[in-house]
């Protein structure tokens, strides 16, 4: 045996601020004069920007037509049934986050604190109200999933496969509109009135969720030992990749009516929710069918020599790990769909981008279109970054590593 | 074999090709209850086609197999029937990495037996006591050294309490010194009387345990008997160099 006092370990470099500028951006004269020259460039940029954000931009278009930036023309009398079904997703999101998530508390601050940092900002006191009632469900949630998070996990589950009929049921209402007699409080909102980020949010998650089965069918599909399965599958998907999204949107509007009998009138956001779907389905099939094919045959035949049957072995050996291998892909689709909305703007839909050219096209704001577009893409880009966060999350939780 | 009502496995001119090579030449074999039979020879003679073709993994397109009474034809049922009364143990032991050790051996009992849960996991506990791993239950196959994964796929393949038992080289992929415990398993496993088919180049093991050992060769079987003809008096000259060339070392 060696001595142990002999076997000293690793010396590890002291490190400091100074030490870590000389090791990370001064190494060389090479790296030195990198530094200098992108740290000059990322001055001059954000220099640049923050002048003109904070000297010349004027905020005044965005603070005026906020409401309409968020909900469109959604009427003012029925904003209540929003903040309710809004505050029932920030109720499950606290919920989840303190179930499956307990250990990062900041996700938890930073999502729930959202909220409360909104309270502080100059809104008119009923709204104030309305963001009280979020940042209290929302805590009011994550406390209880921290204290029970067992027991709750199945009801949370509930809860998520609910909340979107729930939240397009309080959205459109039930009981019909009559003239001169004002509405009770789920008098129905016909979608013409639905827009920005609202009609943004549905579009997004009603394409997506819809499109997950479907894809998924098709990738099955596509490896059918039936031909007829197998080439309407091909046919399908390779029809609709070739086809951009916006003219898929087009036929929806326009060619759809002359397939259906007269005196039917497909809703319009519907027929956009439609086309979406069958087009992120087409794109959602080939990822599937990416993540089938990395499952090592030895599976397949590991689970047929038990016994199991060829449907038994998809659901419970398969795609519980194709699907896991493929989350980053199906994440980074979501997130382009979410994006792709915008093009229901040119089909004459009001969801955010639609609305941004409607407030535009208004005399008073002609000209700034530099702060609409600032904003607008601000909100896709922090939600598209929240989706991205979610997902890195999901798949630590999901165990992607172990293997 | 002489009794008929005891045969288990009865294989008859059994020919397979992959496009146009020829991978198996008229195999014929019957198997009686509770023997042990091993099978080897060099790699590509056809050993590992030949027992898949026994649960149909592989699909034999001349001649007849019959297990346990049902003839394989493309009828799905019966493929399903005779794959759940035959256990398979695997090279790459191949367990379902995404579910625990519990879970791979539990799964097939409760979604092909329709076994209830607290049955199919008292059965799995035992199991796992019997191949000497009860305390990994609650792991998953990545956190398993390979003996031990194969353990947990021999205790998988139990489970469904299949009637034979069929192992493709489920050593080839262990290091030397895990070899012994898979091993151990399979030795108490034969001598309990379970039916297997083995296909494997542990000769201690076929010394020990086999009733009958059977050498392919080119997609044939070229010598048949038992342990004792097979090491003592081959009769066959590529019997003869195969063994040792094994057996040299």
């Amino acid at each position: 045996m060696q001595n142990s006092e002999t076997i000293l370990p690793p010396i590890t470099e002291r490190s400091g601020p100074l030490r870590w500028l000389r090791h990370n951006l001064f190494n060389t004269w090479g790296d030195a004069l990198l530094t200098v020259a992108s740290a000059s460039l990322i001055y001059w940029l954000v220099k640049s920007l923050l002048i003109w954000a904070i000297s010349t931009a004027e905020w005044d278009v965005i603070v005026a037509n906020l409401r309409l930036f968020l909900i469109g023309q959604f009427p003012l009398e029925q904003v209540g049934r929003l903040w309710i079904a809004l505050a029932f997703l920030v109720f499950l999101t606290g919920n989840s986050l303190a179930i499956w998530d307990r250990n990062s508390r900041l996700a938890a601050i930073l999502i729930l604190g959202l909220p409360v940092f909104l309270l502080f900002l100059p809104f008119a006191p009923q709204t104030r109200v309305w963001l009280g009632v979020l940042a209290a469900t929302g805590i009011l949630g994550w406390g209880l999933g921290y204290t029970a998070p067992q027991s709750l996990k199945r009801g949370v589950a509930v809860g998520w496969l609910i909340a979107l009929p729930v939240f397009v049921l309080l959205t459109h209402g039930f009981t019909p509109a009559v003239e001169d007699v004002p509405g009770t409080a789920l008098t129905v909102v016909p979608t013409n009135l639905w827009g920005g980020l609202l009609l943004t949010f549905l579009l997004t998650v009603v394409a997506n969720i819809f499109s997950f089965p479907l894809g998924l069918l098709l990738a099955l599909g596509r490896r059918s030992e039936l031909s007829i399965i197998r080439w309407f599958s091909i046919g399908y998907i390779e029809l609709v990749r070739g086809v951009p999204l916006i003219t898929i949107l087009f036929m929806a509007q326009l060619m759809l009516p002359l397939f259906v009998p007269g005196g039917i009138d497909i809703d319009r956001v519907l027929r956009a929710m439609v086309g979406m779907t069958l087009f992120s389905a087409a794109y959602l099939a080939e990822n599937v069918r990416g993540g089938l094919q990395a499952i090592p045959k030895g599976q397949f035949e590991a689970a047929y020599a038990l016994g199991l049957s060829g449907a038994k072995t998809m659901y419970f050996i398969i795609l519980p790990q194709a699907l896991r291998l493929i989350i980053p892909i199906l994440v980074g689709q979501f997130i382009s769909m979410f994006k792709d909305t915008a093009l229901v703007a040119i089909v004459g839909l009001f969801d955010l981008l639609g609305i941004a050219r409607t407030v535009l096209s208004q005399p008073e704001f002609i000209g700034l279109h530099r702060e609409v577009y600032a904003f607008v893409s601000l909100f896709y880009w922090g939600l598209s970054y929240a989706m991205s966060y979610i997902s890195q999350r999901l798949e630590t939780s999901l165990g992607l590593g172990v293997r | 074999m002489s009794d008929n009502n005891s045969t288990i496995i009865a294989v008859r001119d059994v020919h397979k090709w992959y496009g146009h090579f020829h991978a198996l030449k008229g195999i014929n074999m019957e198997v009686s209850k509770g023997e042990v039979i091993v099978i080897f020879g060099p790699s590509g003679s056809g050993k590992s086609t030949f027992i898949r073709t026994i649960n149909r993994l592989e699909e034999h397109q001349r001649g007849e197999i019959v297990v346990d009474g049902i003839e394989l034809t493309h009828d799905v049922r019966n493929i399903e029937t005779i794959r759940t009364e035959t256990g398979m143990v695997f090279q790459q032991f191949n367990l379902f990495p995404h579910l625990t050790v519990m879970q791979n051996i539990t799964l097939a009992p409760i979604q092909v037996r329709n076994w209830s849960k607290s049955q199919a996991e008292e059965t799995a506990l035992q199991l796992l006591k019997r191949v000497g791993i009860p305390e990994q239950a609650h792991k998953f196959p990545g956190q398993l050294s390979g003996g031990q994964q194969q353990r947990v796929a021999i205790a998988r393949a139990l489970a469904m309490q299949p009637k034979i038992m069929l192992f493709d080289e489920p050593t080839s992929a262990l290091d030397p010194e895990m070899i012994r415990e898979v091993l151990d398993v399979m030795v108490e496993l034969a001598q309990s009387g379970m039916t297997m088919l083995v296909v494997t180049h542990e000769m201690g093991f076929a010394r020990a345990v086999a009733n009958r050992m059977f050498f392919f060769d080119q997609g044939q079987i070229v010598e048949s008997g038992s342990p004792e003809d097979i090491f003592k008096a081959p009769k066959e000259e590529r019997t003869k160099l195969f063994l040792s060339q094994i057996l040299s070392h």
